[in-house]
This record gives structure tokens, sequence and C-alpha cells, in this order.
């Protein structure tokens, strides 16, 4: 690890200001991403500005009834916030299938947002990585891949997005909130993470500098939600794949419904697809398997993540179905 | 009341929740210095270049040590047999990825990293090889396996027996390349004290490292001591000397002050042995009624192109089972990899996986009960050797372990149980490990106090041997164990055999009673000046032969699959054990189900994997290499049976390595049980349990 200094602002703006004046500072929340990376030489900041001190640990209830959450709230008080718990219970059920007890302590909002890639060659310096060392190449593609993205990748990086946290918001139409050195924007979170395309390397939306400063999420929909991982043991591990979904049943039919996939993207994936083919369908087995297929015939296995197809196809329709039978269809 | 037998709390368990226990990588020094090992990044080939000005102004670094200035050290050092592993920083060779190419020393740990990380160092890559295969053109067959055992193991006409069975079974198993992680990782710290070498290490057995770091430093023994009072977990993987004490040793000895050096994770994965993948070929051939004719088990395994390591899968068959033809061979190839070594259960936790899964599919081909067809083979004499056994228990295993788990209310058919989404399934597999003694030499000395001290080169790498030897002591003297100070852990003692194989506490613990007896034939009472007496047990087992000493033991699970989403729960694990005598049954529960879950992590999740074109690990790490989280870990049971064997005289036989045998095959074939599906490949993931889907209704 490269030595550092550490800052630690009192106001956002500060936080922001000091960053334009430093390329190679990085904002450092929880740390549970970011040191990791720095310990392996990933990441090579030369000064962390905290942004833990600026007041963005708070989670309110808006006016209509749906939420704002500091960026700086950790995962866990999000987790158990009884608003969370009882209106977006697939965001608090996401949030605590991910990482463990002591991380989730640690990690904050803005953290998980942008984590990176878990795939094992981005986090090794010898080897090459577009995503870490633009036009390296990919060795995934031939190589190691089966918990890589089925969905949405590119010759140039088949890697996934790992969070469990993303996947319900991106179900919830949140919006994240940042400041920049030229004032504060909004990015609806579908416009959030860019397509893969040939920069793999660039993440998001996000402008340069940016302080991410929190994440609203519109009222629920009268629906009931649900988050199910699936995941190589029991806890303390990344999404195989994931499904994030709410589901509103009226006389039998699908009246709204939200669908979004972990493990499967190269970000968090929201299946519209499935959504458009499901409205206005009887609420059976038989409609959700045609939409979740619908949603993966797009999909491009490689050899060894082909049973992600399968795998995401019938979480999607066995989390339908418990929601369905949840809502009395 | 006798101690043995009664469960206690280790002795120096406060010292260890309170942290005042110190570990190698705690014990503090004046002037200490930190070492970081640089490792190859590439799996075969020279080093062309190391530019340590680059790194020489770097805040704190002191000295970047490598093939081009360190010391020359001895060649030949290792225990039984010699280790290329201690040859650090000798030339330009790259034997492996993730082998030491460097040393930096700076004067704190974040400096030393730091400079390692920028350290340039320029290689010539030669062509490489890393992957295993069975059908692999380079495996030949070896002259010996582990620990000098004979590779192939034959009687009877195995032909002839195959042929005349009703019912033949050829099968192919695998077992994945799985490493070592234990608690703590490999520390060491090395000084200069008057003239002697001192080192404090994280090791399994002091004295064997005190003799390596000796001949490797061309020093008499007696300059060198080492110790390691406490140690967070071997598993064979700290059971010889590792890199961290030569390379403290090698930079003290340079830089004259003291250096520690401790690995991280992915120094652990090249740098302290692992078990290599294997591939076993089993044909069993059967009379109608299960008897065995035929029995052939063919293990392929890898190695590192420096040492020949065989990981003796084979082994479990000349213990295990009755047939008229036996044929035990194993074939390894030389990769450019690390070097494997033992890690618990070596030989025993593969092959019993692959075996005792064969024996469920022979039952369900035969129609009869998986603990009825193991009985009907119950040998006479050990099928390897034709010698009697000294005790053998399994049986009793078997039918306490069926009461207990409830498996005679099983319904043996596959496929037939859900709860909801899961599918349920029951299984079983018997275990066996060998119940050794090995020579040591321990003192004990009678105090003005009235209390007794006992000096022996044991290791306690959190077993509680410490305490069974306490023990032990205490009832050969017929005093309380508070009267007996243990210590332990320190070259100074004398010759002791390692914590390993399982013989530690029976080693030990006959040379604890033979002391404490001949302490007692000495004096009684307290004396008025410290009487020591002091035995060395090699005589008496030279005696002794190397009778068939074994312990057994029967693995059961119930498990939960969704074979939608592929998961696999275990529910239910319980393990009945017939190791002899039982120390302390506190810490000897505590190991068993430590090796119970570790078959469980095998079973389910361990997987070390590399990319061949680049040849080191790509997991190398606890995020990335799955071991089973407090979450897998269900409800465990043990238990044992009564199992008196006085082939060694404390009728110790050892719990260390059992556990974990013969789990992984019990939860596999629970898997079968629940849907109907085989698997032979470890470890079984979402991936392959979706992979292959059982017919019927799936939800
Ligand atoms: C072993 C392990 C297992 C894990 N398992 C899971 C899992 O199963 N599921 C899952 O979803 N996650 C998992 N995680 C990831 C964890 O959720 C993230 O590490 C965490 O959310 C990151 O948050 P942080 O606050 O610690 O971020 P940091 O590490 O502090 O920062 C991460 C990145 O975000 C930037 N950043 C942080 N805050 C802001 C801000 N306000 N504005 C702009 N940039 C900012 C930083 O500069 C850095 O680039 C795991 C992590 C580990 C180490
Ligand atoms: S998948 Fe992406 S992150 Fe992984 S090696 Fe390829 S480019 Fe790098």
């Amino acid at each position: 690890m490269k030595e550092f200094t550490y800052v630690r602002p009192a106001a956002v703006i500060e936080a922001v200001t000091l960053r334009a004046g430093r390329p190679g500072s990085r904002y450092l929340a929880g740390g549970t991403n970011l040191v990791d990376l720095m310990k392996i030489g990933v990441e090579q900041p030369d000064e962390l500005i905290d942004v833990t001190g600026l007041g963005m640990d708070r989670i309110e209830t808006t006016l209509d009834a749906g939420l704002r959450i500091g960026a700086a709230v950790s995962n866990s008080d999000l987790a158990v916030h009884p608003a969370v718990r009882q209106d977006f219970a697939a965001l608090s059920q996401a949030i605590l299938s991910g990482a463990s007890g002591q991380l989730r302590n640690m990690a904050t909002v803005g953290g998980n947002l942008l984590q990176r890639t878990r795939c094992a060659y981005f986090a090794d310096i010898s080897l090459p990585c577009n995503k870490r060392n633009p036009g390296s190449g990919c060795p995934a593609l031939a190589g190691e891949h089966h918990n890589h993205a089925i969905l949405g990748w590119s010759e140039h990086c088949v890697a996934t997005h790992p969070s469990d946290m993303v996947v319900a918001l991106m179900a919830y139409d949140a919006t994240v909130e940042a400041h920049t050195p030229s004032g504060p924007v909004r990015i609806p979170i579908s416009d959030f993470y860019r397509p893969v395309a040939d920069t793999p390397h660039l993440e998001t939306t996000l402008p340069e500098h940016a302080l991410i400063t929190g994440v609203t999420v519109p009222p629920a929909p009268p629906a009931s939600s649900r988050y199910r991982k699936v995941r190589e043991r029991a806890s303390f591990a990344f999404a195989t794949g994931s499904v994030a979904a709410a589901l509103t049943v009226r006389a039998g039919a699908v009246h709204a419904v939200r669908i979004a996939l972990g493990g499967a993207a190269s970000h968090p994936w929201r299946a519209s697809t499935a959504e458009a083919a499901l409205l206005g369908e009887p609420a059976t087995e038989d409609s959700f398997a045609k939409a979740a297929a619908a949603e993966l015939a797009e999909a491009r296995p490689l050899p060894h993540n082909q049973y992600k197809v399968a795998l995401l196809r019938d979480l999607i329709v066995a989390v339908l179905g418990d929601l369905a039978v949840e809502a009395g269809a | 009341m006798t101690a043995v037998g009664s469960g206690r709390t280790r002795l120096e368990g406060h010292d260890k929740v309170t942290g005042a226990a110190r570990y190698a990588g705690d014990v503090p020094a004046d002037g200490l210095l930190h070492g970081w090992p640089v490792l190859a990044t590439i799996p075969r080939g020279r080093i062309t270049g190391i530019d340590t000005s680059a790194v020489q102004a770097m805040p704190g670094v002191v000295a970047v040590l490598h093939h081009g200035n360190s010391p020359r050290l001895v060649e030949g050092a290792g225990w039984t047999d010699a280790d290329p592993n201690l040859q650090l920083l000798q030339d330009d060779r790259i034997p492996y990825a993730g082998w030491p190419v460097a040393l930096v020393v700076a004067e704190t740990f974040e400096q030393a990293r730091a400079a390692a990380m920028a350290l340039p160092v320029k290689y010539h890559a030669q062509p490489w090889d890393v992957t295993f295969s069975a059908a692999h053109p380079g495996l030949y067959t070896p002259d010996e396996v582990n620990l000098h055992q004979p590779s192939e193991t034959a009687h009877g006409d195995l032909d002839a027996g195959l042929s005349a069975s009703a019912v033949v079974l050829d099968r192919t198993y695998t077992t994945p390349e799985e490493h070592h992680n234990a608690m703590e990782p490999h520390a060491a710290i090395a000084q200069w004290v008057g003239g002697r070498l001192e080192v404090v290490d994280s090791n399994q057995g002091s004295y064997a490292v005190a003799q390596d770091l000796a001949k490797l430093f061309a020093l008499d023994l007696s300059q060198v001591r080492v110790r390691s009072e406490h140690v967070g977990g071997g598993f064979g993987s700290k059971a010889t000397t590792r890199p961290p004490a030569v390379l403290a040793a090698m930079a003290a000895t340079v830089l004259c002050r003291p250096v520690r050096v401790v690995l991280t994770r992915r120094h652990m994965f090249s740098l302290v042995g692992y078990r290599p993948p294997t591939s076993q070929r089993i044909r069993l051939g059967a009379a109608p009624d299960g008897r065995l004719l035929a029995y052939e088990h063919l293990t392929a395994t890898q190695t590192a192109t420096t040492f020949e390591y065989v990981e003796p899968a084979g082994v479990v068959g000349k213990v295990m089972y009755a047939a008229d033809a036996l044929r035990i061979g194993h074939r390894v190839v030389r990769l450019d990899v690390p070097i494997p070594k033992w890690m618990r259960g070596p030989g025993e936790a593969p092959g019993a996986f692959a075996l005792e899964s064969a024996m469920d599919e022979l039952a369900e081909k035969c129609g009869i009960d998986p603990i009825d067809l193991r009985i009907r083979n119950e040998p006479a004499v050990a099928p390897g050797s034709g010698r009697p056994f000294t005790s053998r228990n399994v049986v009793a295993c078997y039918l306490e372990g069926a009461k207990r788990f409830g498996w005679y209310e099983r319904d043996p058919r596959p496929g037939i149980r859900r709860e909801g989404r899961w599918w349920l399934g029951t299984g079983m597999g018997a275990a066996t490990y060998p119940g050794e003694t090995a020579p040591a030499t321990a003192a004990a000395t009678a105090e003005i106090d009235g209390t007794v001290t006992i000096r022996i080169t044991a290791a306690d790498i959190g077993t509680g041997a410490r305490t069974a030897l306490a023990q032990i002591a205490a009832d050969a003297l017929s005093l309380p164990v508070e009267w007996i100070r243990m210590r332990i852990a320190d070259s100074d003692f004398g010759p002791a055999i390692l914590a390993g194989h399982s013989f530690g506490t029976a080693s030990w613990g006959l040379a604890v009673d033979e002391a404490c007896k001949a302490l007692r034939a000495r004096t009684t009472g307290t004396p008025t000046e410290p009487i020591t007496v002091q035995v060395n047990t090699a005589e008496l087992i030279q005696a002794m032969g190397r009778p068939e000493r074994h312990a057994f033991g029967a693995q059961f699970a119930e498990v939960a699959v969704d074979v939608l989403s592929g998961e696999v729960r275990v529910r239910r694990l319980l393990g009945v054990y017939a190791i002899g005598r039982v120390v302390n049954p506190l810490t000897a529960r505590s190991q068993l189900v430590g090796g119970m879950v570790w078959g469980l992590s095998m079973a389910l999740h361990e997987e070390a994997v590399r990319d061949p074109a680049f040849g080191g690990h790509l997991n190398a790490n606890l995020a990335g290499y799955h071991y089973a989280a407090n979450a897998d870990v269900p409800d465990i049971e043990v238990g044992w049976v009564d199992d008196p064997d006085l082939a060694n005289p404390t009728g110790i036989k050892g719990a260390g390595e059992i556990g974990i045998v013969g789990v992984a095959a019990a939860i596999a074939n629970a898997v079968w049980h629940a849907t109907g599906i085989r698997h032979r490949n470890l470890p079984i993931t979402p991936a392959r349990v979706l992979a292959t889907p059982p017919e019927g209704p799936r939800a």
C-alpha cells in the first residue's frame, strides 16, 4: 500500500473542493472496498477524504412516504430502519443478504453503489484487465468466469457489479443525489451505471469528482416485495444470482411488477423485458415462466456460467410465484 | 477420580481469550524490523533483474534481500526429506508462481509492504504447465507415497475377481486443490541473543524447526532455540519449517536486529503446503450379497517440480474392507505449482470421499443397506498387510451412530422427500486414521513447593494438548491437575515428535507418563531441592514395532437440496468414533467437531482456482476461497464408543485428523439420497447441482 494522507472535511462542499483539487485523492467511506483494493495495489490514492463526517448519515421518510437515505448511512442501519423493513422489504432483505455483519456495520450506501467488481483478474495487478488497465485485455473471457455476467456484457469486460443493495434500489426506481464542484445533480438509478461497451473502466455516469450525498426512493408501490439471493455458501458470499421483485395483482392479473437481477450483468439489471411481458397477464406460473424466458432470451453465457441462465429464470419464476401467493392471487 | 477422562477447559484458555497469550506475530522486541516476502508472478522461469535502488530510498526500508545478496544456506534441511521450499533466495530460478524472489525489510510492516509492492522484478518466463488432469501424459508411478509408504499394494487376482463379480462398479471421483487457512497465519520472529539464534515461530514442532535452522545456517544445534508457545491452528501446514522462520533468521543474521515475518493469506496459498487435486478411479466387484471379490483404487494427483509429495489417497483401502483381490496404486505428475503437503487427514480425507461414495453406490446396486454392506465386508486382518489390528471397533461406531441418527427409519429410495423447495436426504460414510506413536523426550521436575513441572517440546496448536498432558501427568503422579506446571514448545526441552499425523498426544502422553513414573520411583513427597528426571521413549517405541493400530469412525449427514437454485444445506451431522482413550472429552469433542466442519467445507465449498494462462491462483484470499461460514454449519453431534487399546500404554489413538475423514462422502451420499443424483466431483456447488438436474417434477 502506498503512503497517503488523510483528511476529514466537515462539509460537503469542502469535501468536493478537496477532491477536485487533488486528482490522486479518493473519497473514503466505510473503506471495506477501497482499503482492500489499496492493500493489493489496485487503488493507489495519495489522499483519502473521509466522507463519514458530513452529516450524510440520516434516513428520512419524505412527505409522500418515499425515502431519502444519506450516502454515509451504514448498510446495517438502513436494513433495520422501520420504514425500510415495512415498505421496502426487498431493500432490507438485499442488504442483510450481503457480506457479513461486521462489514455491513462499516459499509455505506455511497460506497455500496460504487464498489468494484469481484472479478479475480481485476484484483491482481500482475494480470491484464481492461477494467483496471484499459486496453490490456480481458482474460476472464477465456479463463475463469463461472460467476461472471450473462447479460449486457461486451467482449471488453464480462464482470458483474457485485452489489445486492443496488439490485433492490433498481427495482424501487431510486435516484442518486450527488454534489459536484458546480452544484448538485440527480441521476436516476437506471441511468447511473453505464453500459460496458469498450470502456469497462468507466462504470457510472457520476460526474468527475462528484460526491454522492444520498439516494432517494419514491413511495413504495402498493405491492409486496422480496429479494432472493443464491450464493455458494449460506452467508458471506456474493450472489451467483439474485432477484428483487415487487408484484401487484388485481383480479388475478398482473397490475404492476418490478424485477431486477443481481449477479447477472455488468450492473444490477432491471428486467424490463420481463416486466413488459407480464403487464395485464394472468398472475400464473405460466406467465412468469414466459416472461422470465423473454428476459433471458438475450443472455449470452460463456462456457462456465451457463448454469446462470436457468438459475435466474427459475429464480424469477419462484420469487414472482411466492409474491403472487402472498398477494392472494 | 482420575484426571484423564474428565472434561477440562484449556489451561491457557484465560490467556487466550483475554489476549494475554502471545503468538509468534505478537512477540515484541526492541528495534524490531519487518520482512515482507515478494512473490514471483510467473510460474516458471528466471529472475533477470531486481531493481532494489527503486525502493531503497522509500520510507523505512532497511534492506532488500534476494538471491544476489542473501546469506548462503546449507542444502538438505527438512524433516524426513530435504525441503526445497527452505532454500530461499538462493538462486534465480522460479519453480512456481508465488515463490519468494525477495524479502523487503523495513522499520514498519506497512513500509515493508509498500516497498515490496513497488519493487521492480524482471523475469524471463519459460513455458509452464499448471493444469492437472487424470489424462496428463506426464503421470508416472512413484516409488513411494507420503512418508515413505509403498505406492502400490496388491494381492489376489483382480481381473479374476472382477469377472467373477455379479455386481461391478467402476467410478471416478475427483477432489480439487484445497488450501490451508489456519486462523493464525504463519509468522516468525528471529533474533540473535548472546550468540544464539532465538526464534519464536508458529509451528507444530519446534525441535525439528531448530534442527532445520541449525542445518541451514551451519550452526550447532545448541546455538539455536525455537519456541512456539501458542499456535493458532496448524493442520499440517506448520508441521515442518516454513519460510517465515528461515527468512526472518536470514534477515536477522544480515542486519543484526530482530526481524519478524508474517505471511498474508496470499503468501499462504503458495508457501505452506496444500492438498493437491486428486482423480480417483475405484473399481469394486461384489457377489450378489455385497461381499467384495475385487477392490481397486487408483489415484492420480499432482506434485511440484521441486519435490515429490504424493497424496496417499489409496491408503484407506489397506485398512477398511476385506476383498479377495486388492490393488491400490498411485500416480503423480510434476507441474509448475507450489509444493503440496499434509493437510488434515492427508490421504484419508480425499481417499475416503472416493471410497465411501463408491461403497454407497455399491450398496445401491446390490440393494443392501450401506451399513450392512460395510459390516459384511469387515476384514479379519488389515487388508493391506495381512496383520491383525490391535483393536477395531468400527462396527460399534456404525451401530451406535445408526441408533443416534435414526438411520434405520430411513427409506432407502432416493429423491422422494420434500419440504417446500427443499429435497431431503441422509447419508453415511466410514472414517479411519492411523493411531501411531513416535518418540519424544519428557522431563518431570519435582519442585520444592510440591508441584511438578513437565517439560516437553510438544506443540499445542489449539487442540488442548497442553491440558491433556497435564491430565496425564496428574494421574501418573496422583496429584491434582492444578499441581502440574506445563512447559511446552521449546526446542531446548529436547527432541519430540511434532504435532501431526494424530500422534501428538499419544506420543507425548507416553513420554510424560514415563517421566512421571520415573520421577515417582525416584522420590515421594516434596523434595528439599528440585529433582528432575528425563526420559526418551525411542527404545520403548522401537520395541512396540509398527502394529496395525487405527482409529475408526462413522459419519452421518442429513442434507436439504434446492434443485432450482442448486443450494445444498447440511441440516445435521453426527460422528461416532473409536479413538482409544479420550483424555479430555471437552477438547477432543472440539477437535472432532472442527474436523467435521472442515469435511462439510470440503464437500460443498473449498476449491482453489488457477488460470492456466498465468499459472497463479485467482482466489488466494478468504473472500474468494470459500470455506464453510457459520451459517453453513448445522448442529453437530459427536460421540465415541469404548475402544480399549493398550498397544500404546496410554490407550490414546488421537483425534486430530479423523474428524474430517468420511464427512464429504456422507454429505455427497445424502445429496444422492435427496435427489437421486450422484456428485462425484467436489465441491458440490450450486453450478454443479444445476448442471445435473434430477428427473421428475422439480418443485
Ligand atoms: C469479504 C466481503 C464480502 C462482501 N460481500 C458482499 C455481498 O455479498 N453483497 C454486497 O452487496 N456487497 C458485499 N461486499 C461489499 C460491500 O458491500 C462494499 O464493500 C461496501 O458496500 C462498500 O462501502 P464502503 O462504505 O465501505 O465503501 P468504501 O470502500 O469506503 O468506498 C468504495 C468506493 O466508493 C467511493 N465512495 C464512497 N463513498 C462515496 C461517496 N459518498 N461519494 C462518492 N464516492 C464514494 C470510494 O471512493 C470508493 O471508490 C463485501 C465486501 C467484502 C470485503
Ligand atoms: S471481466 Fe472485466 S474486470 Fe474481469 S478481467 Fe475482464 S475486463 Fe477485467
